[in-house]
């Protein structure tokens, strides 16, 4: 079962190897403290490894796979019986996936489309399991939201408009 | 009112705009955001719904990268969520998902539009609430909710099917009842021609299996259909993760999964699956050995792969079958030991555990030979692993492994040697172990130690103070091995040693001590012999002094300088003097090497020196250097520097004087000295040996001692700081005495002895080269612990034998060690000096006890989750099975579930189960997967709730029932699942 999930940038503006968190996800109940906890523990173990090690790390009696890309690290915080190379495939997964929508995704990308990445991430994991394996099917998911997204912006905007101009 | 909400939609900040202006950092981060907080908390209370929906957003995300505290717009995060446009929906739901946990107050208010949008005709709106309920669903919406997910178990769309299955994992979790309504139909899906759906249903049962397999058995044929059946690795690896669950169980599934695995992992091109495989075989169907073989094969595809993912699983698989199949370890040795030079510290350590479950008796010196090559490249932390592996493998079973002690003491000086070495309490505590355990290792130890005083260069590094302070020790106590004890004096009182912390430092003039009286004593020896030669000529002298006589002519050649240098510096301050000694020291040796060469060893040189000038030369070192320890503001330090200066007085004038007095005096004028020599040396030449913690209480209190009595005494003596030297001896030396019965604690009574003879006796067969003192029952942590307790049982053998002063010193000594709280200062703190070591002693199972403290901060504390879903799962377990009777009858669903039984005729469990199913319904089903008395306790609880069952309100009840019960049975899962 994954138990969290977050991708946190590599190197930050100042040349500091602090990673600043772009995305962050919990499948088990932590407190806004203990979520900050982890992820300035897990930053410092992480980041601080170089390229061409292995992806996995022990952690206080979990497991923790992350792999890089780019500049950013997805990071999934996993069971010591979970098995490793399958998270890494979930990550790759992801990340894939995130490409196809955003077309080539960039860090960008995830930081003003943060929900965005949620829902996709949402419709591939559930409850700390994958759901869907299909790439295809994520991306036709989350068109359908998508333009039903749209047709409820659509309908506030024009709404707005309408009482913007009345009250002129 | 309508206006101000009007301005604040046009002009208000949108999460875009948020996110531009913290990367903008015009101004600080943390003020921006607080900054942003504040207007977001003015916008939040909008009624109109895109100004607070876009606050809530800005919110969600300050809350998820920026650890804001969002518990304030719980409320606004429900009005949102219950708009009836999705795009402000999943805001809604993406807020309340995001912070919402069992304790928000508000969680109480979403139940009805949870239901409402499970109910909904947009799958996308169910999607929303069933992910929301996955990720905060509690008691009672787990209760509230489970007919919802139970419709939607058997939704038509896929989408949405999935979903629900996925969430009934976190329904089971929070409330076991909902397996009774739930199970079947999970259970149905299990043939799923949908991949998708089959992938869920098979995750759920997997999570469940791993709390507790044993429930899950008879579903085994359906698993196994899939294992067969199935092209998809995702799901395949789940099964097989399940299949290592029950295969432990049931043998007869064992065999049967064999297999097909063996043919996953010959064929598979996808590494995830093969490395699910080899693990499931090797955690799992070790038995089989073909299948051993295979995955073993394959694991060392794994090491010799670029990747270094692989090469980590690789090591990681070995450690997993090297209990049981050593082989396969031996097989690869060449790899882990190649690993352990690989640039990843994970790499490094995996190598390392490998490594050292391959020690043994016969390769133990050799892996140890590498290790410390290893640890002398490699970086502090690393260096420490490695140094601490060893020692904690080669310690083991009270050094089951070790057979050479030499070669393990030369390793231990070896060890302190290295640089980074910081593993000082443990080596400390190992060196004063084998020294008390193993009689033939002390010469050998006692060289060591004395390499490592003589260094002026490792007193400079506080991290080997401890191992310092043990090698004083065991240099005090065996200096009777010592080559050349003056040597081992100006190590000892080496100007460096203030760097010492006060309590080590007081090890070392307690070991000053011990070997001052050693050497005068073996100087008198040495007189009487040389007098007893004159008189007549009977040679049944102690070796020592025969190899004093013989060559006492060299010795003289080698020390008559010695004195004559320190005499020059005597009238300098003590502080120079110090300094000297090192100078001394390195003369004295290369005089000795050049006068002796020809003849004698060094060995022997060290005997001859116990001339009068060398040990006036003693005195007057030992008093200098000491001379300031006695004004030190540390009371150990004081008081021993004091014992020994008092000794020295005392002894010093009797030995000058007959050198004024001439030959005939000498005999009669050293009696009294001798006497006093000759009773400490016994004192401190007493045996010591390991003491197990509870040997205290092994030794009754002598009749007629009167405690208190004592300890008054002991007060009056104690009070007397300035030795009377003048006084008596029995009253001068009482102090001294006791000082060195405590920091010896030596001597055992003869009971305590006793039982380690016995028991080297026992073990004399199998380790004949060496006798290892082993105590009847306990560790060899235990021992070092002992030597103060150890002071008793020598009261009571001094009692008999030696001088009747003892008898009062040792009652003393004894009496506040039965009181501590009552202890005098000394005796408390020579306590300490044993506590440190049994701290040391102990402070291995502190750490574990520790560690697992953390780790259960993490499982229990940090994250509710997997503790409840622990405790929850053995509810669920219970409440499953009650569950599949619930559905036979009461919703008078055919018994599906009974298929299985019938696939797998060979399945003890099924077939009883289907046996009794036909008379008897629901109670067969308990009685028939053969659960252990926890589940029968449910099945009576479960009887009484039938009796007057009725869903809803009731169940609310029994629910808080069980949680007691629960709570009684999880110490044990968590324990199985870690």
């Amino acid at each position: 079962m994954i138990y969290a999930l977050f991708a946190d940038m590599a190197v930050a503006d100042n040349g500091s190897r602090q990673g600043k968190v772009r995305l962050t996800k919990w499948y088990s109940p932590y407190t806004q403290k203990e979520r900050s906890k982890v992820i300035r523990e897990l930053s410092g173990v992480i980041l601080t490894r170089g390229p061409k090690l292995c992806n996995f790390v022990e952690w206080r009696g979990y497991k923790v796979v992350y792999k890089r890309y780019a500049s950013l690290y997805f990071c999934m915080c996993i069971d010591q019986e979970d098995n490793e190379l399958e998270i890494l495939e979930i990550i790759h997964h992801y990340v894939e996936i995130l490409d196809r929508y955003f077309g080539s995704v960039c860090e960008l990308d995830l930081i003003f489309n943060f929900h965005k990445a949620y829902y996709i991430l949402d419709e591939i994991l559930i409850a700390g399991e994958l759901q869907e394996s299909s790439k295809k099917t994520v991306a036709r998911l989350i068109a359908a939201q998508d333009s039903l997204v749209e047709t409820a912006k659509e309908q506030a905007s024009s709404i707005s408009n309408i009482i913007a101009q009345a009250t002129k | 009112m309508a206006g101000t909400s009007i301005m604040e939609t046009l002009f208000q900040r949108d999460l875009d705009d948020l996110i531009k202006g913290i990367r903008q950092q015009q101004i600080k981060e943390s003020l921006f955001i607080s900054k942003a907080i504040e207007e977001i908390r003015r916008e939040i209370k909008s009624t109109d719904l895109p100004t607070k929906s876009a606050a809530l957003r800005k919110l969600s995300y300050l809350s998820s990268l920026h650890g804001a505290d969002m518990s304030f717009a719980a409320f606004h995060a429900v009005e949102v969520m219950s708009s009836p446009q999705f795009f402000y929906k999943k805001i809604g739901y993406h807020a309340v998902t995001q912070s919402f946990n069992d304790d928000t107050p508000v969680i109480l208010l979403i139940t009805n539009q949870l239901r409402k949008d499970l109910n909904s005709s947009n799958q996308f709106e169910v999607s929303l609430a069933l992910e929301c309920l996955s990720r905060i669903g509690n008691v009672d919406l787990a209760r509230d909710l489970t007919p919802e997910v139970f419709t939607l178990l058997s939704s038509s769309k896929v989408f949405i099917k999935k979903k629900a299955i996925a969430v009934v994992l976190r329904v089971f979790e929070k409330y076991p009842d909902a397996v009774r309504v739930c199970f079947k139909r999970l259970v149905e899906n299990l043939e799923s021609s949908e991949p998708v759906i089959l992938s869920a249903v098979v995750g759920v049962f997997c999570e469940l299996c791993l709390k507790d397999p044993r429930s899950y058995l008879p579903l085994a044929p359906e698993f196994y259909k899939i294992l067969v059946d199935s092209k998809n690795n995702w799901l395949l690896i789940k099964v097989l993760k399940i299949f290592a669950k029950l295969a432990t169980l049931e043998p007869r599934l064992a065999k049967r999964v064999v297999e097909p695995i063996c043919e996953f992992m010959r064929r598979t091109e996808a590494k995830s699956l093969l490395f699910e495989c080899i693990r499931t075989v090797l955690s799992s169907l070790s038995e089989y050995e073909s299948a051993v073989k295979l995955a073993v094969v394959k694991v060392r595809e794994f090491l010799v792969d670029d990747d270094p993912n692989l090469k980590y699983l690789g090591l990681q698989a070995l450690s997993i079958i090297a209990p049981k199949h050593l082989w396969a370890v031996l097989e690869n040795k060449d790899f882990v030991i190649k690993s352990l030079s690989d640039g990843d510290y994970n790499i490094k350590l995996e190598s390392l555990r490998l490594l050292m479950s391959m020690v043994s008796e016969s390769n133990v010196a050799e892996i140890s030979r590498v290790l410390i090559n290893y640890a002398l490249k490699s970086d502090p932390e690393f260096c420490n692993q490695i140094l601490g592996s060893i020692l904690s493998t080669c310690c083991r079973n009270l050094y089951e492994v070790i057979v050479d002690f030499d070669w393990y003491a030369s390793l231990l000086g070896e060890m302190v040697r290295i640089p980074h070495c910081q593993k000082g309490e443990e080596i400390e505590h190992q060196i004063i172990d084998i020294a008390m355990r193993v009689k033939d290792v002390r010469p050998a130890l006692v060289h060591v130690c004395r390499n490592l005083l003589i260094d002026p260069a490792l007193l400079g590094n506080p991290f080997l103070h401890r191992i310092l302070s043990a090698a004083a020790w065991v240099s005090g106590e065996y200096v009777e091995f010592s080559r050349n004890p003056f040597e081992l004096m100006e190590a000892l009182l080496q100007p460096r040693t203030n760097l010492l912390l006060p309590s080590i430092r007081a090890v070392y003039v307690q070991s000053v001590f011990k070997v001052l009286i050693f050497c005068v004593h073996s100087y008198l020896l040495h007189k009487e012999n040389i007098s007893s030669v004159n008189t007549d000529n009977l040679a049944s002298e102690v070796p020592e002094s025969v190899f004093a006589r013989m060559s006492c002519e060299n010795s003289d050649l080698a020390t008559s300088e010695a004195p004559a240098s320190s005499e020059q510096h005597d009238s300098f301050n003590p502080r120079n003097i110090n300094q000297s000694f090192g100078d001394l020291s390195i003369e004295n040796g290369g005089d000795a090497t050049v006068s002796n060469s020809q003849a004698s060893t060094s060995a022997s040189l060290g005997r001859n020196s116990f001339t009068q000038e060398s040990i006036v030369n003693l005195f007057n070192i030992v008093e200098l250097a000491l001379g300031p320890l006695s004004r030190s503001h540390d009371v150990e330090i004081q008081e021993r520097a004091r014992n020994v200066l008092g000794f020295t007085d005392l002894i010093k004038q009797e030995i000058l004087n007959p050198v004024v007095q001439g030959e005939e005096n000498l005999a009669r004028a050293e009696t009294e000295a001798s006497r006093v020599v000759k009773l400490m040396c016994d004192a401190f030449s007493e045996e010591l040996g390991p003491v197990s913690t509870s040997a205290q209480d092994r030794v009754p209190v002598p009749d007629g001692l009167l405690l208190k009595e004592n300890l008054a005494d002991l007060e009056t003596i104690c009070g007397d700081i300035q030795l009377p030297l003048s006084s008596s001896f029995s009253l001068s030396s009482t102090p001294l005495g006791e000082a060195v019965d405590i920091s010896r604690t030596n001597l055992q009574s003869k009971d305590e002895t006793e039982p380690s003879h016995e028991s080297t006796s026992l073990l004399a067969e199998h380790r004949k080269r060496h006798g290892l003192y082993y105590l009847a029952s306990e560790k060899s942590e235990v021992a070092s612990n002992d030597y103060p307790p150890a002071n008793d049982p020598m009261s009571q053998d001094k009692l008999n034998d030696d001088a009747e002063d003892l008898l009062k010193l040792t009652e003393q000594s004894l009496a506040p060690k039965k009181k501590p709280n009552q202890a005098k200062p000394r005796p408390v703190v020579l306590k300490l000096d044993g506590d440190e070591i049994s701290v040391a002693a102990k402070k291995p199972e502190l750490k574990d006890d520790l560690l697992s403290g953390v780790v259960q901060d993490v499982l229990l504390g940090n994250d509710g989750v997997p503790s409840s879903s622990r405790s929850n799962r053995s509810e669920n377990l219970s409440g499953k099975s009650k569950g599949k009777e619930k559905l036979n009858t009461d919703l008078s669903l055919e018994t599906k579930e009974n298929v299985p039984g019938e696939k797998m005729p060979d399945h003890v469990n099924t077939s009883s189960r289907r046996s009794k199913h036909r008379s008897h319904g629901k109670e067969r089903r308990q009685k028939g997967q053969g659960k252990d008395g926890e589940e029968k306790e449910d099945n009576g609880q479960k009887k009484k709730r039938k009796s007057n069952h009725h869903r809803g309100k009731h169940k609310a009840h029994q629910r808080a029932d069980e949680p007691s019960n629960v709570v009684a049975q999880t110490p044990v899962i968590p324990d199985f699942l870690l």
